[in-house]
């Protein structure tokens, strides 16, 4: 198993036909991954092909679903038009919608959480990587892909990660393939100051998800959504857990490269929320080359086997 | 992105928040013009940085205070000639100080007492916040961490906007008179309206003031603006100073790439915010020092490459470069290519450590072993990072 998607979930795909959207799209179908529909408005009843697919192409996300039963939405459109994308996803009433985009203003996000409380849509993003629930082939393929994750790094298997940083996932998920630990799924949950799922969200996933016999919990400066998580996994969450935490170096003040990764105070600072994890049982990676022996040692003190 | 307090005020004006008269200009044969716009009284001469600490600031010659009181024009215009193209040192602008390229003068204001209000986003609830305080004109961390109780926020729902109640309630804690209320709850309005309309990051009048004839108005005005709302607002891009960035930055913002200038001498040229951030980490965690953050991005080009090269050695502490990328979907030939072009061309003479992972990677190596440079290869993070803090020390 695996969480929020599988390699059965049907994807569809917004911003289909731009060119970032159609290279990863491709990618996903070479992975093996259901991409049955895409979205762009004034393009319905146009084809994406590749690789001996066909994708028809939709106006509306609505339409989309009506017609290839899609639960899932990968949004690739411009930032002037994400948070349009978000809502459109929870009008038609998804079951999860996964936005890549980077550079979303943040009043934006902040009006479409509001308006996506109480409803059924999850979002995870925006400016993420999106999620890979590894399949059983060559290179992990045959499994769900969705964003612009590299499917051939991971290996199926029992490792939850989930991350703010889609390098820093790719460099966990790279360390535990290497030593031929899989992974059940990857989260990027995005580096926005305002997202759709937190790193808590994600955990308490993994933690209910019996083929999850580990986590990587990948965090940076800004926030207090890590401080959350650990407090939560140390009241509640038995399975192993290794934590990283990135930005110990960053000036106060200054945002690195992630609109979120920003030193405000003296809670969110890199020193602070590694005190917590700590704290909270949770085995620190003491260098991102670290991570997945930072597992191995978690799981191995807790005696549970993670391949 | 931030703007000068002048700029701010400007803002205040059109939002309708009040603040004492002023005028700014970059020119010191405008300084009395300037001061004669103002009325009769007091002038405040305040050196327009980006950065906080100006009134306790010391400007390199060792002339004291980046914001001055003057009773007379003559004082205030002696002040100003002192303050204009000298550089200032406060606790926010590092040992180098900043350039004082313009001066603001305002009218002094009659302040009957000080008091904190600013509005900015809350992480933990994804909604916009007002903090408001009775201690005004203080450190508002050190008035957290001390009196949290003479704290006030209200948090407010996107979707219905700043409510009527949640105004009284702020009004109310901050003890203000039925006068002082009213005006205060209309400049409480106008500032969330600009909040919202503007974009803006963070908005923080330090201090707000009541004066004697019970108006209420805004002595001093931080405001930083949403990089990413930037596209809709040319307005405030027209805003921008450049003379307050590093130029490296600067040169790095025009190629597309994200840089930030550090003080130490190991160089980092990384792909993504999260593996650039840990690289400087473990930089650190092996006993070198990170000179850069530099994230060149999921899909960088050759030409992004050589130009990152050359921002790195403009830096004149940088000692030594880590170049740490994690290939995913990016080709590392297309990196290694990048690299070899690069050193060619700027004829780099400090040491290079190259830690290539990922997609097209034999091909990479293969590269950088070929290309008869003098580069040394790191097999994962740990020991690319060991290896350069050896070579730099």
């Amino acid at each position: 198993m695996s969480i929020l998607i599988t390699p059965e979930t049907k994807i569809m795909i917004q911003g289909i036909t731009g060119e970032f959207g159609a290279r990863h799209a491709r990618l996903s179908i070479e992975y093996g991954t259901a991409v049955v529909a895409g979205v762009t408005p004034g393009k319905g009843g146009q084809t994406f092909e590749h690789a001996g697919v066909e994708v028809p192409i939709f106006n509306t996300v609505a339409e989309a679903a009506a017609a290839t039963g899609a639960t899932v939405s990968a949004i690739f459109v411009p930032p002037p038009f994400a948070a349009d994308a978000v809502l459109e996803c929870v009008d038609a009433e998804l079951d999860l919608a996964v936005a890549i985009t980077e550079g979303i203003p943040v009043r934006d996000m902040v009006r479409v959480k509001r308006a996506m409380q109480g409803s059924k849509t999850r979002l995870v993003g925006p400016n993420c990587p999106g999620l890979v629930s590894p399949g059983e082939g060559e290179d992990s393929k045959g499994g769900c892909r969705i964003g612009i994750a590299p499917g051939y790094i991971h290996k199926k298997g029992h490792v939850g990660v989930v991350s703010r940083s889609g390098t820093l996932t790719y460099e966990a998920v790279y360390q535990l393939t290497v030593k031929d630990i899989g992974q059940s799924t990857c989260v990027g949950i995005g580096g926005d100051p305002v997202n759709g799922t937190s790193h808590l969200d994600v955990i308490k996933l993994f933690n209910e998800d019996p083929d999850t016999h580990g986590i990587i919990l990948i965090g940076e400066i800004g926030g207090s959504a890590e401080v959350e998580a650990a407090r939560w996994i140390a009241e509640n969450c038995d399975k192993p857990v290794a934590g990283f935490i990135a930005g110990a170096t960053a000036p106060p003040g200054r945002r690195m490269g992630h609109a979120g990764a920003i030193v405000g105070g003296a809670e969110d600072t890199a020193a602070a929320k590694i005190k917590v994890f700590e704290e909270c049982g949770i085995e620190v990676a003491v260098t991102p080359s670290d991570m997945a022996d930072a597992l191995l040692r978690s799981a191995e003190k807790k005696g549970v086997t993670l391949s | 992105m931030n703007i000068h307090e002048y700029q701010a005020k400007q803002l205040f004006e059109e939002y309708g928040i009040p603040c004492p008269k002023g005028a700014a200009t970059s020119s010191s044969d405008e300084f009395g013009t300037c001061i004669d716009s103002l009325g009769e009284g007091l002038v405040v001469v305040k050196s327009q940085i980006h950065a906080g600490g100006r009134g306790k600031g010391t400007f390199t010659d060792g002339f004291q205070g980046g914001v001055k009181l003057a009773k007379t024009k003559e004082e205030a215009l002696d002040y100003a000639n002192k303050m204009l193209g000298n550089t200032l040192v406060t606790i926010q602008t590092g040992e180098a100080g900043r350039k004082v390229q313009t001066i603001y003068f305002t009218e002094g204001a009659d302040i009957k007492k000080e008091y904190y209000l600013a509005v900015l986003l809350d992480r933990a609830s994804s909604r916009p916040v007002i903090v408001a305080s009775t201690e005004g004109g203080m450190d508002i961390e050190a008035v957290a961490e001390n009196t949290p109780e003479k704290i006030f926020k209200v948090f407010i729902d996107p979707g219905y906007g700043l409510a009527d109640f949640q105004v009284r309630e702020l009004v109310t804690k901050l003890g203000l008179s039925k006068l002082e209320s009213k005006n205060a709850a209309k400049l409480i309005r106008n500032l969330y309206t600009m909040y919202c309309e503007k974009d803006a990051d963070m908005i923080e009048i330090n201090p707000l003031i009541t004066t004697e004839s019970e108006e209420v108005m805004a002595l001093d005005a931080k405001v930083s603006f949403d990089s990413n709302a930037l596209y809709r607002h040319p307005e405030i891009v027209a805003l921008r100073d450049l003379n307050e960035e590093d130029p490296k930055e600067i040169e790095a913002s025009k190629a597309d790439l994200s840089y930030i200038a550090l003080d130490g001498s190991i160089a980092c040229l990384v792909n993504g915010a999260g593996l650039a951030m840990s690289t400087m980490d473990i930089i650190q965690h092996f006993g070198g020092s990170p000179a850069n953050f530099l994230d060149v991005g999921g899909g960088a080009t050759r030409e992004q490459v050589v130009a990152a090269f050359k921002i790195i050695l403009g830096d004149a502490n940088v000692k030594g470069i880590f170049v740490n990328i994690f290939g995913g979907i990016m080709d590392c030939d297309v990196i290694a290519h990048g690299i070899v072009e690069a050193v060619k061309e700027v004829g780099l003479e400090l040491p290079l450590v190259v830690r290539l992972e990922g997609n097209n990677v034999v091909a990479g190596k293969k590269t950088l072993d070929g290309s008869g440079l003098t580069i040394v290869s790191g097999d994962s993070m740990a020991d690319a990072a060991q290896k350069i803090a050896n070579l730099v020390k």
